[in-house]
């Protein structure tokens, strides 16, 4: 059989990971209905049929070589090529040892530099397959079209040139992603796929070009015809840049054709990125083509189940109505406590875990699924007083904690959720934990893998810190890093030289099973660090290398500084002029207040509020979110569990240089307080930005009366109170959520608390009236800058913004020696009220400024470098 | 072993004969037991007779002999008597820890017996193909009708038996290896698999000659392989010939020369049975009737390498060689289709 047509269809069937059918069989051992599967797909005018077992249940060799056992001696399957599906090279090379006819090979790639990927292609030469080549190096997948085609050329040389290889043998996969996410960066990704099968195809000669189309329309879950119509559209558009081949469901390929117009226009208005807003059309039409979605009826028919399958159900779908009783029935029913939490409980859970992987449950799903399990084993546990504890497999120890100095847990402990859902081991060492603590617990234990979390600047110094210390005591255990402020290139620069073990750094609760799965397997612990070694090295060596000209020294930026013409401004006075503490405040207009995206972010669900609610792919799951924070609000507001309470006021001052001076009164006579700010120090040689600093926006000591504000504002203890009372009933659902929720309200009452500032307190603009979006998008006169933010980006001098306030006194609330403010829930800032102030980060700052601030704070120069370790952009002499 | 070029300069050039078939000449010295055990044997917990292998050892030389009679006839090409050295097959026998060594015999007789030939004839060109035999088990079929997924040996395990064969055949300075005989591609790659390990290991470069067997007139090999399916399997090999061989005469292979010579882009190899075996299990192909299609084949430009399977004679290899002295090669073309990438499944796939 020769292919005169232009097109092959690879059957994507026979694939554990993406179909559940297939899957389901497999599991079961049932494998031949399996092979039936196999041989409908060719039925369907699959020309080549892929095959994969990567499924974390099955030994993914074994099952590979028992299914092409099968297919091999079925003459209507076998007299196909087959494709071997695997990112195991080992299940890869199992079945190449079964396939009597010319295979082709899925995948390999750059992933692990150029030696294993040699190795691999000289292997695959010599069993005679053809290869996939995915578009992935030592930086991770390609998704730009640039990277794409650079990877395939890499990869193109090194094979033909270096090794032989024929290049008719190479397919390349330059990475279908999904598009119409809602997320910017995606919006590209077709458009790339496009663009970089052209230049493969012109520029490598005879190399075919490959995908696995179902990637695409991956947000479209759910709604087949939708989907089918993207991939009908995506392929005539692929193919028509050279595509060769494509793995699909051969059987469900829409007629590009038979596609209602308007749906396809939408589809290609997404696929090519031709306007924005693009993917909320296709949302909106997809609507209309959404064939009949059934929705799930809320009904107690799964009481009826078999009782092991009850406990499955309530875990999937987090009810803990039944559970206490339910594990009554199990004990009844089992020898001992411990086979009910590894049987049933275990199995029920790693249902959980497949489903969070493969994107069908959602985060808030998975921590109420948890919550189900913790209440059940809680009820087990003095049943088991008597057995030996701690029999459980589990896959690995791993111990979190959130770093000395602060006070963030909410990261940490959906972290924690997600890890223990799947299956791991968590000793939660809870935050402010010193360095000592750590290591001494890490010993003890015998953990597997450390996980810090921090979500305040100074946090990362002491995730450095805890670094120098696990290498000086030889844990050598792999370290993750995780929070808010930590990122790549602060671990890489700072962290990651410190310890040779290993480190790395994860911000999503659904990639730290991956990384800590990688780091805690024997086999693949090395390799992966060894990696990420190599790609921080790299950020590294970028990170340093463009910096610092004379161009930027601190006096040209002082003289770029912004520019405002106080002559003809006046600035406002404040109607006050004392310290003014709120107590009552009502919740319900606090809330008014509240910008509730990050809310939803904080349980890793990503879209705008409130059109969250009805997104087609996490809208059920932000619904459900919602009307529990809901009735957590009302909990809160009916029992009277939270007290809010602000403290602000104003004072006199003027700049003098990148300083602030506050005075003790309108004679400005007296220094009260001295606020120190930094300059933002990015080469500005070619541009008419000014290079600016906070006190650019109060007028100069001298010219104009001018003065300044600041505040604090906490949504009171009792979230902690609360929040913790859930935890001991083992509930980390409700728990979160109230941390969550307190969050959000001390936000909200930042925003309450400004906006009665600017109207009356101040009263700089009594006129103003803004709704709660324009608030949200800062569209407010002046800005309420807090220490520690990018403006201002040092966390000490919230010191003075205590004293002035006397927040001890007023608020007990207290500064940890990381200047966190413990409890948690509370915001605090300055207030400018000129009207060109802007909020800005200052970013990278270098020696000279940090001499000139360390002067002027009266502090060591060390020092300073150690608060503002993640704004240097030099390397320091050395950190402790 | 550097005869790989010498070896395919002279195939442009000219039409090489292989030999004929080793077992049928054995059978005509009707050797007993006691011929086959000799001295080293003579304990051997299991019958011995059959099992021509072993005559490397015990009874040089009448395979010295045999070798000597084709190289008389006009054969280019000998192949060792070494079909059934591997581990697997000399289990049948007892003597699976004899396996390197009737393999490194094997080469040594088959390099004396050209090289003592050539001293006579120094003008003449011959080489040694190392020979190995696919064994009697199949890596992609299942010995069980109600087990299909069940299989009694493994490309590892055929890997390090052929491994140990490809050893000690070129250590016995063999010029090639001669894989054939092929009913199961798998086991073939496993073969091919081996060479390429050992080249690896004594950092050398071995020459491949392949050669598959249509069981049947259905046209397909044992494990249901089409002519184009098995050459795309093993292609990447890069062998010097491909071929067909035994189990069918001259008349039935015909159809599947022709499609191998039209998708071949490598010399290509035939060496028929003496037809069908008969009702007495002889072969009935006399010298001059298989030459009538050699003659044809010949004409066609069909041939690069021609011999003879069961039951053929040093009178076949002398008729062969009197029909192809003075006739051209086939010559490899350059094929339309050489830049797509062939697949194959039990049939070929070309995209």
């Amino acid at each position: 059989m020769n292919s005169n047509i232009n097109f092959i269809n690879i059957g994507e069937r026979t694939n554990v990971t993406g179909s559940a059918k297939f899957k389901k069989l497999i599991l079961n051992n049932d494998f031949q209905k399996a092979v039936d599967i196999a041989k409908d797909q060719i039925e369907n005018g699959a020309q080549i049929i892929d095959i994969n077992m990567d499924e974390g249940l099955l030994d993914s060799e074994k099952a590979m070589v028992k299914f092409l056992n099968l297919i091999s001696v079925e003459p209507d399957i076998a007299k196909v090529p087959f494709m071997i599906d695997s990112s195991k090279w080992s299940v890869i090379e199992a079945g190449l040892k079964c396939i009597q006819g010319k295979p082709i090979v899925n995948s390999i790639s750059l992933k692990e530099g150029e030696k294993i990927f040699i190795e691999q292609a000289e292997k695959i030469k010599n069993y005679g397959a053809a290869v996939v080549v995915m578009a992935f190096d030592e930086q991770g997948q390609a998704d730009s079209t640039i990277r794409k085609f650079e990877i395939c050329r890499r990869a193109y040389k090194l094979m033909v040139n270096k090794l032989g290889f024929p290049p008719q043998d190479i397919i390349f996969d330059p990475n279908i992603f999904a598009v119409a996410t809602g997320i910017k960066e995606h919006d590209d990704y077709a458009l790339n796929f496009f663009e970089a099968t052209k230049l493969i195809k012109k520029h490598l000669p005879l190399a075919k070009v490959s995908g696995g189309l179902s990637n695409v329309s991956f947000s479209f879950r759910g709604n087949n015809q939708v989907r089918e119509a993207m991939h009908s559209c995506f392929l005539y558009h692929a193919i028509n840049a050279g595509l060769d081949m494509a793995i699909v469901n051969a059987g469900q390929i829409t007629i590009y054709e038979q596609i209602p117009k308007d749906l396809k226009n939408c589809i290609e208005n997404v696929l090519f990125n031709k306007k924005s807003g693009a993917t909320d059309d296709l949302i909106e039409i997809s609507k209309k083509y959404s064939g009949q979605v059934q929705k799930k009826k809320i009904d107690k028919k799964w009481r009826n189940k078999k009782l092991e399958k009850k406990i499955e159900y309530a875990l999937i779908n987090g009810i803990n109505e039944f559970i206490v009783s339910d594990t009554e029935e199990l004990r009844k029913k089992y020898n001992s406590p411990l086979d009910i939490i590894e049987g049933p409980l275990m199995d029920g859970m790693n249902v959980v875990g497949d489903l969070f992987g493969s994107g069908k449950m959602f985060l808030p799903q998975v921590v109420k699924s948890a919550r189900v399990m913790k209440q059940s084993v809680a009820y087990l546990l003095p049943f088991m007083e008597n057995e030996k504890k701690s029999k459980t497999t589990s896959k690995g120890k791993i111990l979190l904690a959130t770093v000395k100095g602060d006070v963030h847990d909410i990261g940490k402990n959906i972290v924690g959720v997600v890890l223990q859902c799947n299956n791991f081991e968590i000793i939660d060492l809870g935050v402010m934990v010193p360095s000592n603590k750590i290591i001494e617990t890490a010993i003890k234990e015998n953990v597997d893998l450390i996980g810090l979390s921090g979500l305040i600047t100074p946090s990362l110094d002491e995730m450095c810190f805890v670094a120098s210390e696990l290498e000086r005591n030889k844990v050598n255990k792999p370290l993750l890093i995780g929070g808010a402020t930590t990122s790549k290139i602060h671990t890489a620069i700072k962290i990651d030289p410190l310890y040779n073990f290993g480190v790395c750094h994860v911000n999503d609760a659904s990639k730290a099973v991956l990384v800590a799965s990688n780091m805690i397997s024997k086999s693949k612990c090395r390799p992966f660090v060894e990696s990420l070694k190599k790609e921080y090295a790299g950020l590294r060596t970028n990170y340093y290398k463009k910096d610092k000209t004379t161009d930027n020294n601190l006096d040209i930026c002082r003289q770029n500084k912004f520019k405002f013409e106080w002559e003809k401004y006046n600035p406002s006075k404040p109607k006050i002029n004392k310290i003014k503490v709120q107590n009552k405040i009502s919740i319900k207009k606090i809330l008014s207040f509240v910008d509730w995206k990050p809310f939803f972010e904080s349980w890793e669900l990503y879209g705008n509020y409130p059109d969250i609610l009805n997104d087609s792919i996490v809208g059920d799951t932000a619904k459900d979110l919602w009307k529990d924070a809901q009735k957590m609000i009302s909990k809160i507001i009916t029992n009277k569990l939270i007290h809010p309470k602000a403290v602000f006021g104003f004072w006199p001052a003027n700049s003098d240089g990148d300083d602030i001076v506050i005075f003790e009164s309108e004679k400005r006579k007296k220094v009260l307080k001295k606020l120190f700010f930094l300059r933002q120090q990015v080469n500005r040689k070619n541009s008419k930005r000014p290079n600016l600093c906070l006190s650019d926006f109060v007028a100069p000591v001298g010219v104009k009366n001018d003065y300044i504000g600041a505040f604090l504002v906490t949504a009171g203890s009792g979230i902690e109170t609360l929040s913790k009372e859930y935890e001991n009933k083992n509930d980390d659902y409700n728990s979160i959520l109230v941390k969550s929720l307190g969050d959000r309200i001390a936000e909200g009452l930042a925003e309450m608390l400004h906006s009665s500032v600017r109207k009356n307190y101040w009263g700089y603009a009594p006129k103003e009236s803004l709704t709660n979006a324009e608030l949200i998008s800062e569209k407010y006169i002046g800005i309420r800058p807090a220490p520690g933010y990018p403006a201002c980006p040092d966390h000490t001098e919230k010191e003075t913004l205590f004293e002035l306030l006397n927040v001890e006194k007023n608020l007990k609330i207290k500064l940890t020696e990381s200047f966190a403010m413990a409890p948690a829930s509370s915001v605090s800032g300055l207030y400018f009220s000129n009207p060109m102030a802007n909020y800005f980060g200052v970013g990278k700052i270098y020696k000279d400024q940090v001499e000139d601030y360390a002067k002027r704070k009266g502090l060591s120069i060390s020092l300073v470098e150690r608060w503002l370790g993640p704004n240097l952009g030099y390397s320091p002499s050395k950190v402790n | 072993m550097t005869k790989d070029k010498e070896l395919i300069e002279l195939l442009k050039k000219k039409i090489l004969i292989l030999d004929g078939a080793m077992g049928t000449m054995i059978q005509r010295e009707n050797l007993n037991e006691k011929d086959f055990r000799g001295k080293k044997f003579a304990k051997n917990k299991t019958n011995l007779i059959g099992n021509n292998d072993i005559l490397n050892i015990t009874n040089k030389e009448i395979i010295y002999k045999i070798h000597t009679s084709y190289l008389e006839s006009g054969a280019d090409i000998l192949e060792t008597n070494t079909f059934n050295s591997t581990i697997i097959s000399q289990k049948d026998y007892s003597c699976e820890n004899y396996s390197y060594e009737l393999n490194y015999e094997g080469g040594v007789i088959a390099r004396k017996a050209v090289d003592d030939y050539l001293k006579k004839n120094p003008e003449e060109k011959k080489f040694v193909a190392g020979v190995l035999g696919p064994t009697n088990r199949t890596c992609s079929m299942s010995p069980d009708v109600n087990d299909p997924g069940f299989r009694n040996i493994s490309f590892d395990v055929l890997l390090s038996d052929y491994e140990i064969c490809v050893e000690a055949l070129v250590k016995a300075k063999v010029d090639m290896i001669f894989i054939e005989t092929v009913f199961d591609t798998l086991n073939s790659k496993s073969a091919l698999m081996a060479v390429k390990n050992i080249e690896r290991k004594m950092n050398i470069k071995i020459p491949v000659m392949i050669s598959a067997t249509i069981t049947d007139l259905s046209g397909r090999t044992l494990s249901g392989q089409t002519v184009e399916g098995f050459y795309n399997s093993i292609i990447h090999s890069q062998p010097i010939s491909v071929g067909l061989n035994c189990a069918l005469g001259p008349k039935e292979l015909e159809p599947y020369l022709m499609e191998l010579n039209r998708i071949s882009d490598v010399f290509i190899s035939v060496h028929p049975n003496a037809g069908l075996p008969n009702a007495f299990g002889g072969y009935d192909e006399t010298a001059e009737s298989m030459g009538k299609y050699i003659q044809e084949w010949c004409n066609n430009n069909y041939l690069n390498i021609v011999g003879g399977c069961c039951g053929t004679t040093p009178e076949h290899i002398k008729q062969m060689k009197n029909i192809v002295e003075n006739l051209e090669p086939r010559s490899v073309k350059k094929l339309d289709n050489i830049n797509k990438m062939k697949l194959s499944g039990l049939e070929a796939f070309n995209i």
